[in-house]
């Protein structure tokens, strides 16, 4: 054994501060996904302490755990003591490898997930931590393989964030890091600059980025504006609250409730600081936990579209005619019948449709939103039924058949999506190849209605078509003969109302519509319900095909069900079905153990 | 070539006497062999250690001037059997691997090598993968270190103290003639810190010396009767050796005895994880300085019986704190203690959770208890994680809805070559039915998750094939799948496998994944890489192994990402009347590692004012409708979903995100699953040519032309942005 080095010879106690009085390192966790650069935010940040003076340790669990999963590295760092070690102390301080709930001092987090793992975790308390988040979304697999929408509220997690955290710095840090044409660990790197919770100055923070030159321009612009962003937002709240402001920025440092641990600013003077190195100090535990700084949520995409669709609401209620074309000025003024509150959504439907096949065919549609508006109970109100099935009719009778792809693949403000979204710049071309694979039914289906049944049964002309497409076919849009091909195709629209599959679907839609109203007298809810049932009707395919089939298994369960609205909740129980799985087996089991007759 | 250079780290393995060196743990222990005088090291590659061998790999010049012979092992029983060089030279040796996998496949070599005893030192450096970010199954390398009689070093995670396990390791073996494990945790592999170096120490006798003067002694060989000879020299002479060695050394550590009448017994890897308990619970401090007294075990086996009996001697009750189960050590220190009629009582996993990773709450929580019932005034503070969850001060008290945190479990990266094999065979089965899928280890175990759902059982590296063995029958319809890795196929699985395969005449399809790396654990060169390696010989095809062994039917598939191709060939694989295994080799270069090249070369050509051709899929969102097939299909990173732009529809559209390397899986997913007509590539020409400029002229020219009567129809009844 080696002898007591630590040897007090004083039983009881060892004396001097502790834990509570802030001889302790600063602890910081950083929640990302392997691949995020989680692992160079982290070396940043030794770099930074340990240039200053510091002792730091960084920890991570590695290897195939970093492989996109949710990966945390942890640093501490301890300031040197201001008298030397203290006698009997180890000479290198001993640091924990692992962050532990409660007394993490600064969290930062790559999407708002994480953010809600490092709080679900208790590395994110109130009473303790700086929580820095990205609040994009990366969405995982599980949210992203629903028929529907599986994708977990954004609004909870952030609230979830405000809940737990002390100090909140919260902004898109991966766009930041995207504009400037850097990645997520630098803007991340700059927010924590920015927000002051470590006493270094910003040259500090920035010296290890310089130091590889080859990244550090782009590294360095979203560490500025992540700094920037950051900064502001802690100045804004920190005002006699619990913020601790940029050092090195002259601002003022306010820490609530607690006299002793003012951080002083840059740590260049780090060996004359007192041993406090925690930014800031925790309440005693059973008092009182010190009020979180509640940010409001920076306004997101959702808050923009909520604001421009009561806009749009009120102009579609003056001013209709403004929201389409010329040539539809008539059809906008028929919306003037409709409730107030679907005059938007319908007019939408009725550009969609127009484009789709023309003015006629818009009239079309508005003849069956005036069919339901009519059944509507609550036309004066909120007019759920009405605006769904403006919605709905709209988007069945715009189904996606060859003709319509073919036109949206080739308007304009698609070429010049495209081009932005692949970021191709001045003087660069850009070629766009369409992943296409026709199948017999979209061939037949666009054809005269009688010519279409009678290729569809023929197996040479089924033989021929597989033989062309079956490997499927790879189309240049952006070339003479590819774009002209699609061209010819888009412009066949006065085909379509003479084919097979249109002649279908006009039925089928008069069929849903007239089940709708007659169970709307005495249960709204359920017309609305039957309505919306249009939404498994989607993907192309076999993923269509299986849509198709449920939605009949849904219509037929529709027609047995009691007209009131103790049904609609049923329906919408077995719509959840449908869109559960992809093959229907989820809906047929539910139909088969709680038969909907009788 | 590794996923990382280490060029910044061979530097500092050159560093001199009294210099600070700072970095990874896992680099101070190659360091450390280095200024230990090491002559041959060896391993195979796997996290923890992965990075001792890419580093070692990358520095075979500091190497040469030394003289250390280093090789990259076939396999952990490779690695563990190269330690026969130090049977009768005083060669000093060292192997590392992930443990308790590597273990249990070093075990056999493992085993004869403890029985015989060591001359020179041989030092096995495990990396043990347990707990949080662990990939295998959760045991403990304790029971190695037990049942063959090898000690087993378990330092403070601390640079320095590392460091000097190391050094003391070789001594220790060479002391007592017994092989010397060093056990590194995960977190400790990773650990970024400081410690002073010393020069680097040729050593001794080289490898060459010992080559030109070879030495034998029948006694060490495993044949009785000298095996029988060996287990009394275990008893008698290497264990009292090893004892008196420990203690002279002073290899476990005493702090603050005498302070208190109880006591805290430690493994040295929980040192530091219990010192910060101590601090949170007012007793002790950031310089180690504790109330409590502790012994700490750098060396967990053996223990040492008098040195137990010492600090319990003036202590009513001790707490063993031991990570995993069984609990070795408790029922060990229990013995001790009552042999000797000791009175003091000894809690462990009665305050401890039983199984799982030591992480500071569990430890916090149960030395809480027990100083609260045997040192009450020690304990000063109370950390808020010992509130009660509902308590509103506790860390876990609920502040996020459960049913908003989904896990996200590690998967294959965006590109990654094996996920068309995956499509494909998700495919390929609609047509044939379900199969009886044997998994192996490797990133193409991620398809045992969502989205793919393939793959019933894993029985270990390279046994894919043979964890498919039994289900092999004349009378079934349809065959069994199973996987394997470029990787576990040259470790072991093309004799365990498609050997054993072809004996049997089992009728299996095998597809080897050949990724050209062992890529789920850091990119290393196998033989079938495509790489050229300076130092290893590369480029031996799979296929030919394959033949060699006598598969008849075996195809080789250049390009995973034709989904359509290979899911043809899957079906094919699965319906011939050909017997015996089917072997398809699906080859396509690890993404990860070939961005790493292919980034590098496109910043060069583009500086040059070279043509460059970037490529990425898109998705059009009118024309998507939301079902998100192709994501069930695929699950790629870069491919998600995003808000619907459409104000109609509702549920959000396919999106592909920037990080898109163009790998062209969506538009053969596509196709193959007959989709839709939504996923587009975009190839952006940078530098174009001029040749690429007179035809973008052209084309533009005529799709302005061919569009016009479009958009002038749409003008009519859309409103103009």
């Amino acid at each position: 054994m080696t002898t007591t080095t630590l040897r007090t010879d004083v039983p009881g106690a060892r004396r001097g501060p502790g834990w509570r009085d802030g001889l302790r390192p600063v602890t910081l966790a950083v929640l990302a996904m392997g691949g995020e650069g989680g692992g160079v935010l982290a070396d940043w940040i030794v770099a930074v302490g340990e240039e200053a003076g510091w002792t730091a340790q960084t920890t991570s669990v590695a290897g195939v755990a970093q492989r996109t999963g949710a990966t945390v590295y942890y640093v501490e760092m301890l300031p040197p003591p201001a008298g030397g070690v203290p006698v009997g102390g180890r000479r290198e301080p001993v640091l924990s490898l692992f962050p532990t709930p409660g007394e993490v001092d600064i969290v930062i987090a790559s999407e708002l997930m994480e953010c809600g793992r490092a709080v679900q975790r208790g590395f994110a308390t109130p009473d303790r931590t700086t929580l820095i988040t990205s609040t994009n979304r990366v969405y995982s697999v599980d949210e992203k393989i629903g028929l529907g929408d599986g994708r977990v509220d954004a609004d909870e997690l952030f609230a979830a964030a405000q809940r737990a955290a002390r100090v909140l710095v919260a902004a898109d840090f991966a766009r930041m890091a995207d504009d400037a044409g850097s990645v997520i660990s630098a803007s991340l790197y700059g927010a924590l600059a920015g927000s002051g919770a470590l006493p270094f100055t910003r040259e500090q923070f920035e010296a290890p980025i310089r130091a590889f030159p080859k990244a550090a321009e782009k590294s360095l612009r979203a560490f500025a504006a992540a700094y920037t962003e950051a900064a502001g937002q802690v100045s804004a709240d920190g005002a006699g609250t619990a913020g601790t402001g940029p050092a090195g920025t002259g601002t003022a440092t306010a820490t609530a409730g607690t006299a002793s641990s003012a951080t002083g600013p840059g740590g260049a003077e780090a060996g004359e600081e007192p041993v406090t190195a925690a930014p800031a100090r925790p309440a005693a535990p059973g008092g009182p936990v010190p009020v979180t700084i509640g940010r409001r949520r920076p306004e997101t995409e959702e808050d923009r579209k909520r604001a421009a669709e009561r806009e749009r609401t009120r102009i579609a209620a003056s001013d209709p005619a403004s929201l389409v074309g010329p040539a539809l000025t008539a059809q906008a003024g028929r919306t003037a019948l409709l409730p107030a509150a679907a005059r938007s959504t319908v007019l939408h439907g009725v550009v969609r449709t127009a484009v789709y096949q023309g003015p006629e065919y818009a009239d079309r549609y508005l003849d069956r939103v005036a069919r339901v508006a009519a059944a509507d109970p609550d036309r004066d109100g909120d007019a759920a039924l009405t605006r769904e099935a403006g919605r709905h009719i709209a988007l069945w009778m715009c189904y996606q058949d060859t003709i319509q792809v073919a036109l949206q693949k080739t308007r304009r403000h698609r070429m010049a999506r495209v081009r932005e979204e692949a970021k191709a710049g001045e003087g660069h071309l850009a070629q766009v190849r369409e992943f296409l694979h026709p199948q017999v039914e979209e061939l037949t289906d666009m054809m005269p209605a009688r010519l279409g049944a009678w290729l569809l049964r023929s197996r040479v002309f089924g033989r021929l078509v597989h033989l062309l497409t079956h490997r499927g076919l790879v189309l240049n849009t952006t070339s003479v003969t590819g774009f002209t091909a699609l061209a010819v195709l888009a412009r066949m629209r006065p085909l379509r109302p003479r084919s097979l599959r249109f002649v279908r679907e006009q039925e089928a839609i008069d069929a849903w519509l007239d089940l709708a109203l007659a169970k709307a007298a005495d249960g709204p809810r359920l017309a609305r319900e039957i309505i919306e049932c249009q939404r498994v009707l989607k993907g192309y395919g076999a993923t269509y095909a299986h849509g198709d089939d449920s939605f009949g298994l849904l219509m037929a369960a529709a027609r047995e069900l009691p007209a009131h609205d103790g049904s609609a909740r049923r329906l919408e129980a077995l719509r959840a079905a449908a869109l559960a799985d992809e093959d229907g087996a989820t809906l047929r089991e539910e139909l088969a153990n709680r038969p909907v007759a009788g | 070539m590794a996923e990382r250079s280490f060029a910044a780290e061979i530097g500092k393995l050159r560093q001199g006497a009294g210099t600070t060196f700072s970095g990874e743990g896992i680099l101070a222990v190659t360091k450390a062999l280095l200024q230990s005088g090491v002559a041959y090291v060896g391993g195979y590659q796997g996290a923890p250690i992965s990075h001792l061998m890419d580093v070692l790999g990358d520095a075979h010049e500091v190497l040469s001037e030394l003289d250390v012979y280093f090789e990259n092992s076939a396999s952990e029983a490779t690695a563990a059997a190269m330690l026969a060089a130090s049977v009768h030279q005083p060669l000093r040796g060292a192997v590392t691997f992930k443990s308790t996998v590597g273990t249990n496949v070093a075990s056999d070599a493992l085993a004869n090598l403890a029985s015989g005893g060591v001359t020179g030192g041989a030092l096995i450096i495990v990396g043990e993968d347990y707990g949080e970010g662990s990939s295998i199954m959760q045991e403990r390398s304790h029971a190695f270190a037990m049942k063959s009689q090898m000690w087993l070093l378990d330092p403070r995670p601390n640079l320095e103290a590392i460091v000097d396990a190391v050094e003391a390791g070789f001594e220790l073996s060479e002391v007592s003639n017994t092989p010397v494990m060093l056990q590194l945790r995960l977190r400790s592999c990773h650990l970024h810190g400081t410690f002073t170096a010393k020069d680097n120490v040729r050593p001794p006798t080289t490898v060459k010396d010992a080559i030109e003067n070879p030495r034998r002694d029948i006694d060490r060989v495993v044949l009785p009767p000298a095996s029988f000879l060996h287990e009394r020299e275990k008893h008698e002479h290497r264990w009292p050796q090893a004892v008196r060695f420990i203690k002279e050394r002073g290899l476990n550590e005493v702090f603050g005895n005498g302070l208190a009448d109880v006591g805290i017994i430690v493994q040295g890897g929980l040192y530091n994880t219990l010192n910060r308990s101590l601090e949170m619970l007012g007793a002790s401090d950031p310089y180690g300085r504790t109330t409590v007294p502790l012994y700490v075990m750098n060396v967990t086996y053996p223990v040492v019986d008098e040195e137990i009996l010492d600090f319990c001697a003036d202590k009513k009750a001790v707490l063993l704190l031991e990570e995993g189960q069984p609990d070795y050590l408790e029922q060990n220190l229990h013995a001790v203690l009552r042999r000797a009629g000791s009175t003091t009582a000894l809690h462990g996993k009665d305050l401890l959770p039983a199984v799982g990773e030591y992480t500071s709450t569990a430890v916090t929580k149960g030395v809480a208890r027990f100083l609260r019932t045997h040192l009450p005034e020690a304990v000063t503070e109370e950390p808020s994680l010992l509130l009660a969850e509902s308590d509103p001060a506790s860390p876990f008290a609920p502040r996020v809805a459960a049913p908003a945190m989904r896990p996200r479990p590690p998967g294959l990266c965006t590109g990654c070559p094996e996920r068309p094999i995956f499509s494909a065979l998700k495919l390929a089965e609609r047509e044939t039915g379900p199969h009886h899928i044997s998994a192996d280890i490797g990133c193409h175990l991620f398809a045992v998750n969502e989205p793919f759902n393939l793959g019933a059982t894993t029985m270990g590296y390279g046994l894919g094939s043979a964890g498919a063995s039994a289900l092999n029958s004349k009378d079934a319809d349809r065959r069994t799948v199973a996987f394997m890795g470029d990787g576990g196929f040259w470790h072991n699985g093309l004799t365990s496998g498609v050997g054993n395969a072809v004996f049997n005449e089992n009728d299996q399809l095998l597809v080897v994944v050949d990724n050209a790396y062992s890529a789920a654990t850091g990119g290393q060169d196998v033989l079938s890489s495509q790489a050229d390696n300076p130092i290893r010989s590369t480029r031996h095809p799979i296929e030919r192994a394959v033949r060699g062994i006598g598969v008849r039917w075996s195809r080789t598939v250049t390009d995973t990402y034709k989904v359509s191709a290979l899911r043809d060939l899957f079906v094919r694989a699965l319906t011939t009347k050909e017997p015996g295994p089917k072997v398809i080799v699906a080859q396509s270069e690890c993404q990860l590692n070939r961005q790493r090249r292919v980034k590098k070369q496109r910043a060069a050509d583009l500086g040059a004012g070279r043509r460059v051709v970037r490529e990425r899929f898109g998705v059009d969102p009118e024309t998507c409708t939301g079902d998100h097939a192709c994501i069930r299909i695929s699950g790629c990173p870069s491919l998600t979903i995003t808000d619907n732009p459409d104000p109609l529809r509702t549920d959000p559209v396919a999106t592909v995100l920037d990080s898109c390397v163009g790998c062209g899986v969506c538009g053969a997913n596509a196709h193959a699953a007959v989709l839709c007509p939504s996923f587009y590539r975009t190839d952006v020409v940078q530098n174009p040519t001029r040749r690429d400029r007179f035809l973008a002229a052209v084309r533009t020219r005529w799709i302005a032309l061919a569009s016009r009567g479009l958009e002038t129809r749409a003008a009519r009844y859309e409103v103009t942005a």
